[in-house]
């Protein structure tokens, strides 16, 4: 019986070395598009990525820049006290999304503007992206009261 | 009051008992002193007590609005209804991980309870390990997240709970995905326990199995009761997003799910018993880990709520020490573990092998695309979030192929099967889902192979299912009354399975159905303006003002029919809560067992129009309903009369006793 177990062991090696093999194809091919890029706006004014890819832009918004267009989307300003990006979105703004308050908007950059596809909620007032605070800590804009 | 220095000491007494618990138990059961060991029952009672006195302290000083506690003025609100008030227990950390180490003594109390006829040191090892986590997880609540802090000048009034909170599918949703999580907990305690006692067979399976059972069950129920929050609640029209707190609940899923599976081996036939043990840490360690991913805020998520990272750093120690504990254990010593059965290549064995490769790869990649930000982060610097193209590329192929073999292997005989056999069995179930399958390619009039094929594998699922049950219980000899006797007659094991099974096939189904053929539709609409919705056609009649408990609320009124018959009204919310000081959106849903039709509105205008987003989600509500099968597959398979300990054969308790010297 020895054999047998012996046997067994091998194809159960080979199936899971296969289905590896596979995942770890599935993997690399799954993260072309899946994933995303954080970026604040003066890194995405100083690096423009191409024009079909997602990123996530984040930020504070900025006071006073939120307008209606006539076709019922909306335009606002995503500025990390360093550059600032003009962002459009059609949509419904989470319940939380504020100006001078933290955003992260996921859509593609054409150079001149950001097509917002969604605006990333958040469950809690008093919860800010950490990618956010940590952007902004970096270009010195933080303050406490932005958290 | 002093009810809530009650429920203090309680936690203290709570810590000192688990450690006594621990040491006495796993030290009798090394040396063999039965007094020690018979300790652990009674005690593992004593801590169940005791953390229910905490629990229901902070329950008591939640519902008499005890505006002392500091956690109770975070969190509450003397307006909010009174089933909120106690959801706000657990709808913050420190009292959700009070309700943690809860659970965590009714397990303990439990396997006290029910397993009498565990073999002595066997039972007393699992104990002590489980006292063990319990001392662990008290210790990080009274050192680092106490409930019980008083404030020293008591506001009038409470700040309120996150008004998306304050829903029952969420007041619901961690209690059972605690049940879910923590239950694993128990499996983890009877590896460890036999890698102690360096003995794995079939009777250990089976006292392994109804727990692992239990808690995959109600963690069915959790994900299910969170994603169905997620729909309505949050109003982005979707069920599932691929987010890292959602992964968190998922992983240990996919690992209960696969040590469901594997259990089943060790139980009829005495192999895969290492693999199995592996599956027990393994999954308990996913618990451990989703715990730290949502306590720590680590990876950004749309569900997060304010999260600490240094709250991370205590649960990575406990995470570490009781894993790394576990694996090196195994480790050490799972090379005794000697199997003892055979199989052929055809078998359920081979099956259920597949089964679990399959599981454990899917597992991997969720796992990796759910870490890849703290990987790409910490090795490169750069920020990244993995988003859901990243799942359905490299998880979902691996789920088509579980789903694709699933019939086939469920009905495989144990040992050796012949093809033939297997063929004639599904040969019907497999025409009627290709049938099904073309059927709706033919509906959508050609294009996108998504739909259909989800229906394909769906019918699959289901037809295989139907397919098992009319083969077991003999087909139609007698007539169809016969048949129904027979049927009745199955083991709860066998309708566990056939629910389960079909449950996922429903599961499919909606899915499938809601990715392929959602209809979206945004626009601004003034009262008064109608528009089409797929075949719906949808009339904004106008807004209004009202009032709830601790809310106040503008609505619109949408008239949506398709043209012959009634139209239905449908009145999405956008609610402000005073006390909490903020807004939530809520989906207007007429739902049905077809399609929901689901608006939500955003914010009014100047000039008098809203943003409207409505869809049409064909089988959206099959979603859950498939997971309540399953859930009941696992309530099934547990009633079965063999996991009764009592109704162990004779044959099997001496055998159980010997093994346990």
């Amino acid at each position: 019986m020895m054999g047998l177990r012996r046997k067994r062991r091998l194809q159960l090696l080979t199936v899971s070395t296969a289905a590896l093999a596979v995942a770890a194809i599935l993997a690399g091919y799954g993260f072309q598009d899946g994933i995303e890029y954080f970026k604040t706006p003066s890194q995405l004014m100083e690096n423009k990525p191409k024009s079909d890819k997602l990123i996530r832009l984040g930020g504070i918004v900025e006071p006073g820049s939120v307008a209606r267009m006539p076709s019922g989307g909306v335009e606002f300003r995503i500025s990390d006290g360093i550059g600032s990006i003009p962002v459009r979105f059609e949509g419904i703004l989470p319940d939380l999304f504020s100006e001078d308050r933290g955003a992260i908007a996921r859509g593609r950059y054409n150079g001149k503007e950001f097509d917002a596809i969604e605006i990333l909620a958040k469950h809690d007032e008093n919860y800010m992206p950490k990618e956010v605070v940590r952007a902004l800590k970096d270009q010195g804009v933080f303050r406490p009261g932005l958290e | 009051m002093m009810f809530v220095e009650i429920g203090h000491f309680a936690l203290v007494l709570l810590l000192g008992t688990s450690l006594l618990q621990f040491a006495v138990s796993i030290v009798g059961a090394g040396l063999g002193w039965i007094g020690w060991m018979r300790m652990a029952v009674p005690s593992s009672a004593v801590l169940f007590a005791l953390s229910m006195i905490s629990f229901g302290t902070l329950v008591m000083a939640f519902v008499r609005s005890d505006f002392s506690v500091a956690l109770v003025v975070a969190n509450s609100h003397s307006a909010k209804p009174i089933l909120y008030k106690i959801a706000g227990v657990w709808g913050n950390h420190e009292g959700s991980m009070l309700l943690w180490v809860l659970i965590l003594n009714l397990y303990g109390a439990m396997v006290g309870w029910r397993g009498c006829n565990l073999p002595l040191p066997l039972q007393a090892r699992v104990l002590g390990v489980q006292a063990s986590i319990s001392a662990a997880f008290t210790a990080y609540i009274l050192f680092a997240s106490n409930p019980f802090t008083r404030l020293t000048i008591p506001p009038f009034d409470g700040r309120d709970l996150n008004p998306l909170l304050q829903d029952p599918g969420l007041a619901f949703h961690p209690p059972f995905l605690y049940l879910g999580y923590v239950g694993l907990s128990v499996s983890f305690c009877f590896a460890v326990a036999a890698l102690l006692g360096k003995k794995v067979d079939a009777a250990w399976a089976r006292w392994v199995r109804p727990w692992t059972l239990a808690s995959w069950s109600f963690l069915t129920l959790g994900i299910a009761m969170g994603s169905w929050w997620a729909y309505y609640e949050l109003g982005w029209g979707g069920w599932w997003f691929w987010d890292p707190v959602e992964n968190a609940s998922f992983m240990p899923w996919l690992a209960a799910t696969a040590l469901l599976h594997s259990a089943a081996v060790v139980e009829k036939r005495e192999c895969l018993l290492n693999w199995t043990v592996f599956l027990c840490i393994l999954g308990f360690t996913l618990s451990l880990i989703g715990t730290f991913l949502v306590r720590s805020g680590i990876i950004t998520s749309v569900h997060a709520f304010a999260s600490d990272p240094t709250r991370g750093i205590f649960i990575l120690i406990i995470l570490g020490v009781f894993s790394g504990g576990g694996f090196l254990l195994y480790a050490l010593r799972s090379n005794r573990l000697v199997p003892t059965g055979a199989f052929g290549f055809l078998s359920r064995e081979s099956a259920l092998v597949v089964n679990n490769v399959l599981l454990v790869v899917a597992l991997a990649v969720v796992f990796l695309g759910t870490f890849w930000p703290v990987i790409m982060e910490m090795a490169l610097g750069r920020t990244v979030s993995v988003g859901a193209p990243f799942f359905n590329a490299a998880f979902t192929p691996f789920m088509i192929v579980l789903f694709a073999v699933l019939p086939l292997g469920a009905i495989l005989r144990w040992k050796r099967a012949s093809p033939g056999d297997a063929a004639l069995t599904l040969g019907g179930a497999l025409a009627v889902s290709m049938a099904v399958g073309a059927f709706s390619w033919v509906l959508q009039t050609g294009g996108d192979m998504l739909g259909p094929v989800g229906l394909l594998i769906a019918t699959w699922l289901i037809a295989g299912s139907a397919a098992d049950l009319y083969q077991r219980a003999g087909g139609l000899r007698g007539g169809a009354e016969a048949f129904f006797r027979r049927a009745l007659k199955l083991s709860g094991a066998d309708w566990g399975k056939l629910t389960a099974h079909a449950g996922l096939g429903v599961l499919v189904a909606g899915i499938a159905a809601i990715t392929a053929w959602q209809v979206e539709d945004i626009r601004t609409a003034r009262p008064g303006e109608a528009f089409e919705l797929g075949s719906q056609r949808v009339e904004f009649i106008g807004l209004g003002k009202r009032r709830g408990p601790n809310y106040s609320a503008l609505y619109g009124t949408f008239s949506v029919g398709n043209g012959d018959g009634d139209a239905v009204i449908i009145q999405p919310e956008r609610r402000y809560y005073e006390f909490a000081g903020s807004p939530t959106t809520e989906a207007g849903i007429n739902a049905g067992f077809l399609r929901d039709i689901y608006i939500v509105i955003g914010e009014v205008h100047d000039d008098g129009s809203v943003t409207v987003k409505s869809y049409v989600n064909p089988l959206v509500n099959w979603i859950w309903l498939g997971a309540v099968m399953m859930a009941l597959g696992g309530a099934f398979s547990l009633i079965d009369r063999r996991y009764r300990v009592a109704g162990l054969s004779a044959r099997l308790q001496r055998k159980v006793k010997a093994a346990g010297t």
